[in-house]
């Protein structure tokens, strides 16, 4: 049996518009492959829900984290207090991503 | 249609000490201050995020008692905060201002009709007046119209001009004498950034001023944000589920500016104070005096009598200089003979755009023709 957890990414503050100009996914990964945001961030997210990520991957990515200028919260809480990459994920949990690299 | 983002379900049961909030003691952190790397609570951090504005309100007098404010709203995160804040110190310290929300639409399509669809929710949301200034009504262009005229790279020069003398024309228009902006720190920074890698030594010194006002003019501006991160500011937006706005212009920023920007997100990853660190240092720069031109004695004379400067164009025409001044075309207040808006509308209506950067291969008269075929009917 797998271990799977569910777990809910929104691309926000405009950042929709790379993922298929969804905000929300809603979405189901085996515990046992994907246990770190990094794994998520690196084995799923750029790899399942990126679009064209040829063109696309650097304005996500920049030099392997989430590129400056997008806030990434884990259940709401700035990602610099949770151990950044390295927040091992729990069922339920809620990883957002908002970019602030538009006008204002 | 707003979407506020998710509410998260689950929540740390057993807090270590070091995760508590630095400033209450009693509530887990959710974010590190950018300016001193304190780590602190969302009820901490309205209120020290408020309070900074307060103190910078206060310790800069941007307000009287009863005077009339314009926001000057695009429905991004920055104005959209910038109301809302500015609503709630206003009843909570009771400055007397009375507020109104400023809009121009620049008549872009996809991006501005939607921004402005925020504004009007914005306006209900927050129960305050609403104007909207349109480039039509006020250039007979549209921002679409100038770009396909004048091609895509210098769609900002003309933006940033017009913009700026909307927003003064839908001042005076309420009888408002103060717009404030969304201007944040990150802005104020790169724009230093900027002016030091072009040299342009005479907006250095005014680009951190909080409050600017022409010589003359009866609209000042001035920007309570000027201490605010961006971060920190797009994170109220979020918490507090403000609705905002979200789209870059179709018409992409200026590459120098862009990359201005991205090198100051690059250096704040590292460093999260330079932002703040730039603006004292822009604040703290002062030029040294110029030296006095040299003129000859018939314009000497002019000087001594009238007070006047005498401008040599490039094409070697000849404007009376003088701060204060009005444009011989539409009245509004410009330091040059014709001001810079009328000069651009000239050239747009001549389709040979002044700030040409490329090679404009249009064809003659190609935006008259534009205009005459909107203009039919049957």
């Amino acid at each position: 049996m797998t271990n799977n957890i569910k777990l809910l990414i929104e691309f926000l503050g405009g950042l929709d518009s790379i993922f298929d100009n969804k905000r929300t996914y809603s979405v189901e990964v085996d515990n046992d492959k994907i246990k770190t945001l990094k794994d998520l961030i690196f084995d799923y997210i750029v790899k399942e829900l990126l679009v064209k990520p040829e063109d696309n991957y650097s304005i996500y990515i920049q030099d392997e984290t989430i590129r400056p200028g997008i806030l990434t919260l884990i259940n709401d809480v700035d990602w610099e207090l949770e151990e950044e990459l390295d927040y091992v994920l729990q069922n339920r949990d809620v990883i957002s991503f908002t970019s602030t690299l538009h006008g204002g | 249609m707003f979407t506020p983002p998710s509410n998260p379900v689950n929540k740390t049961e057993n807090l270590k000490v070091s995760q508590l909030c630095e400033l209450c003691h009693s509530r887990k952190a959710i974010l590190k201050r950018p300016k001193n790397l304190m780590k602190i609570c969302k009820e901490c951090f309205y209120n020290v995020f408020e309070t900074e504005i307060h103190n910078t309100i206060v310790s800069n007098q941007l307000f009287y008692p009863g005077e009339k404010v314009a926001v000057g709203a695009s429905g991004g995160k920055d104005s959209t905060v910038l109301a809302y804040v500015l609503k709630k110190l206003n009843e909570e310290y009771k400055y007397g201002i009375e507020i109104t929300l400023l809009s121009i639409d620049e008549g872009i399509v996809g991006y501005r009709d939607d921004s402005l669809a925020t504004v009007k929710r914005n306006k209900e949301q927050y129960d305050l007046p609403l104007e909207i200034i349109s480039y039509r009504d006020l250039y007979n262009w549209t921002m679409d119209e100038i770009v396909a005229c004048a091609g895509v790279r210098s769609s900002c020069t003309y933006c940033g001009v017009f913009r700026r003398q909307a927003l003064d024309r839908g001042a005076m228009k309420l009888e408002i004498s103060h717009v404030v902006t969304g201007h944040n720190a990150d802005d104020m920074a790169e724009t230093v950034l900027m002016n030091i890698l072009r040299g342009d030594v005479n907006r250095l010194e005014k680009s951190t001023s909080i409050m600017t006002s022409s010589a003359g003019s009866p609209v000042k501006r001035s920007k309570p944000f000027k201490y605010s991160y961006q971060k920190e500011i797009v994170l109220y937006a979020h918490y507090k589920k403000l609705d905002y706005f979200s789209t870059e212009c179709t018409y992409a920023p200026e590459a120098f500016r862009g990359t201005a920007r991205e090198y100051m997100k690059s250096l704040e990853a590292i460093r999260p104070s330079c932002i703040i660190d730039i603006i004292r240092s822009g604040e703290n720069l002062v030029l040294k005096p110029k030296k006095a031109k040299k003129v000859t004695t018939k314009f000497k004379n002019i000087k001594k009598n009238d007070n006047m400067e005498m401008e040599v164009k490039p094409n070697g025409t000849i404007s009376l200089f003088k701060d204060g001044n009005r444009c011989e075309r539409c009245g509004y207040l410009s330091s040059n003979r014709i001001c810079k808006a009328c000069i651009l509308l000239e050239g747009l209506e001549k389709n040979r755009p002044q700030m040409q950067l490329e090679n404009d291969t249009s064809t003659d008269g190609k935006a008259k023709l534009m205009r005459d075929l909107e203009n039919l009917t049957f």
